[in-house]
């Protein structure tokens, strides 16, 4: 009994030592409040103002006068240290400004020129300046479904095989195709459709069509759906491979059996980000796809529409509320479906972590 | 017990080869040759650009890249009665607007990676790591109009700002008070276009340096700051350096987002707060339209050599990442 009772006596109170203690609080509240007035007197007095100029103003004040006050308290180690901590949250701090401004304007322009009609109709009987009523999106939405759909008919095999051939066979060429994959993600998206222009609509079709649009897309598709499907075949243990082969089974059943399957889900991440990747693109297809506004299904020939080049044309063509209007709805609806396929690929590549 | 005369029984040994069965064989040549797919795309890129400008560049020689003037003059019949096509004002409208995009954005992209990697709790890192990634997916035309609408007038107001207070530096002055569509504008959008690029890189690069080393570094007692510089940059300084080169390409290859807030005037313009310039992206969407011919073969040639700049600059980026990690990134 005794004995219990004196290691009671002894135990010390579990502490928090990591804990900011209430001085160290009230410190860092201090600073916080005094940088807040300094920046009150720097827009009161300077040639600073907006709501630009108020973060700018309090960053500065904050950085300087934690700078100071840490200096005073701890010393200049400390000092500097507490300076990087202010720069770097103050730079993660204008990194997310625009990202916030863009959701905001696109969302809060863009929701107003939403109706349904968007869906069901084209802009062969409208103009940019029509009221927004009159006419809509589904030429843009077709032919941007057409086209990206082709262009990763065009996309997959090639990209899958590159991923392949840097992964289960290892040839000789590997650094130099995993180096060349590289340089071509860097490729602009201009080159890809002047390329297309180039070698394939002056000499040969002579005209605009859904399939070039497809093609110039899959060159810009095929470095991004190479290099994660390269990623995620690297994930998949050696153990696996070895095993198929053990079993007796040739290189390529065991890649077509036990491989390939056991990555579907990242290679179906793989293909998300790369549609991502050219949903949005707007200038190869603004060289060589036409941009009709009748909604047309046949890709071989006719001008076709995409979201994107809708947008562009009631930026350039209008000048009024109404197509300022459809321009915003327009990047509205891209931005939403860019979100869709980024939310997509998250949940698929979250969950497999897990499994 | 066994009475099999051995001469019957044992089977004769299995003949063992390290040739690969025919099925494997067609296997690994379709694979190689889908493999080879990316070196005969970008072959093919090279050939026929080269081969339709090539005209141009015989007729101009140098001066595609070291004369300022693009013009075709046509008489009234409409036959082109002179032509020149010279590239300089463009390329220092491309290597000016990316250069102030790589001086905006790359320090605050290397920053954002060290708040994310070594200050951000658990919960705040993964949805800023989420949002940053998100931003690097939105579409440039996005940007593009958003910079455009949105951005330009308070951009503007920090250039005459600049202007104000530091115009005797020549680079900020300007010889008229246009403000609006200026290289320093294009250069703002290209920042924010290619922080996310930069931001989501570096942090991979920090991810990587040694734990044991940081926590050598604690033990010893440092400061985060003076473990940052002893450990952190030293190891990942090539890492970034690379990034931010992938990123200059980025920002010399963009079309949409550049012609919406960049003047396109065939002048040199060093001065980077004056509402001239452009770059050889945006003069292609210019001028594709409504070029002839022989305009159109100088526009390939430009495209020519955009594609070389940003090919070489790509790789150099990527040499300069992928010195560091092993799985080649």
């Amino acid at each position: 009994m005794t004995t219990v009772e004196m290691r009671q006596v002894e135990t010390a109170k579990p502490g928090r030592p990591w804990r900011a203690t209430p001085r160290e609080r009230a410190f860092a509240i201090g600073n916080f409040i005094a940088a807040f007035l300094l920046a009150f007197v720097l827009v009161k007095f300077t040639g600073l103002n907006g709501k630009l100029g108020w973060v700018f103003g309090f960053f500065f004040s904050y950085i300087s006068i934690s700078f100071v006050a840490e200096y005073v308290r701890s010393g200049k180690p400390a000092a500097q240290d507490s300076l990087l901590t202010s720069v770097s949250r103050f730079a993660v701090f204008i990194a997310i400004i625009p990202i916030a401004s863009i959701l905001g304007t696109v969302i809060s322009k863009g929701w107003r020129g939403l109706h349904w009609g968007l869906f069901t109709q084209d802009m062969s009987q409208a103009t940019v300046n029509d009221p927004i009523t009159n006419g809509g999106m589904l030429a843009a939405i077709v032919g941007t479904f057409i086209m990206v759909g082709l262009a990763l008919v065009f996309t997959l095999p090639i990209s899958i095989l590159t991923a392949l051939y840097l992964t289960e066979i290892r040839g000789k060429f590997s650094g130099a195709i995993r180096f060349l994959v590289q340089a071509m993600s860097g490729v602009p998206s201009i080159v890809a459709g002047l390329f297309i222009l180039s070698s394939i609509v002056y000499p040969v079709t002579q005209q605009y069509s859904g399939l070039m649009g497809a093609l110039a897309l899959s060159i810009l598709m095929i470095p991004t759906v190479a290099r994660t499907a390269e990623e995620v075949l690297l994930l998949i243990p050696n153990e696996l491979r070895e095993a198929g082969l053990a079993l007796g089974a040739t290189q390529w059943r065991t890649v077509a059996m036990v491989v390939v399957p056991a990555v579907k889900s990242g290679l179906v991440t793989a293909i998300i980000l790369g549609v991502a990747r050219v949903i949005g693109e707007t200038a190869p297809l603004l060289l060589v796809s036409g941009g009709g506004d009748a909604t047309n299904f046949n890709p071989v020939s006719g001008p076709m529409g995409s979201i994107p080049y809708y947008v562009w044309k009631s930026f350039l063509l209008g000048g009024t509320e109404e197509s300022s209007q459809r321009t915003w709805a327009g990047l509205l609806v891209l931005l939403i479906w860019v979100m869709l396929l980024f939310a997509i690929a998250r949940y698929i590549s979250s969950r497999t972590k897990k499994g | 017990m066994s009475t099999i005369a051995p001469e019957r029984g044992v089977p004769a040994p299995r003949v063992l080869v390290t040739k690969p069965r025919r099925s494997d064989q067609f296997f690994r040549v379709v694979v190689t040759l889908g493999g080879l797919t990316s070196l005969l795309i970008l072959g093919l890129i090279l050939i026929f650009l080269a081969y339709r400008g090539v005209e141009v560049i015989r007729m101009e020689g140098f001066a595609l890249i070291t004369s300022s003037d693009w013009s075709v003059v046509e008489d009234e019949s409409g036959n082109v009665v002179s032509q020149s096509y010279g590239l300089a004002a463009m390329l220092v409208g491309t290597i000016l607007s990316a250069s102030i995009a790589i001086a905006i954005g790359v320090p605050i992209a290397v920053l954002s990676a060290l708040f994310l990697e070594f200050y951000a709790g658990k919960k705040i890192r993964g949805f800023l790591v989420s949002l940053v990634d998100l931003m690097a997916a939105f579409p440039s035309i996005l940007f593009g109009l958003w910079g455009f609408l949105v951005m330009m007038p308070s951009a503007e107001y920090w250039a005459k700002l600049l202007n104000k207070y530091f115009g005797w530096i020549p680079i900020f002055d300007v010889p008229a008070p246009v403000f609006t569509r200026s290289p320093f504008i294009a250069g703002v959008v290209l920042a924010i276009m290619i922080i996310p690029i930069c931001t989501s890189i570096s942090r991979e690069v920090f991810s990587q340096t040694p734990l044991d080393r940081i926590q050598a570094a604690y033990a010893l007692g440092a400061t985060r700051l003076s473990m940052i510089r002893a450990v952190v940059i030293p190891f990942g300084r090539s890492g970034v350096v690379g990034g931010a080169m992938l990123g200059l390409g980025r920002a010399m290859g963009e079309t949409v987002a550049v012609y919406t807030v960049l003047n396109i005037v065939y002048q040199v313009n060093w001065q980077m707060l004056f509402g001239a310039g452009g770059n050889i992206a945006s003069l292609i969407l210019l001028k594709i339209g409504e070029a002839d011919r022989e305009e159109t073969n100088a526009l390939m040639a430009a495209g020519l050599v955009l594609f070389v700049l940003t090919l070489v600059i790509n790789s150099l980026a990527n040499l300069l990442v992928g010195r560091l990690g092993k799985t080649g990134r």
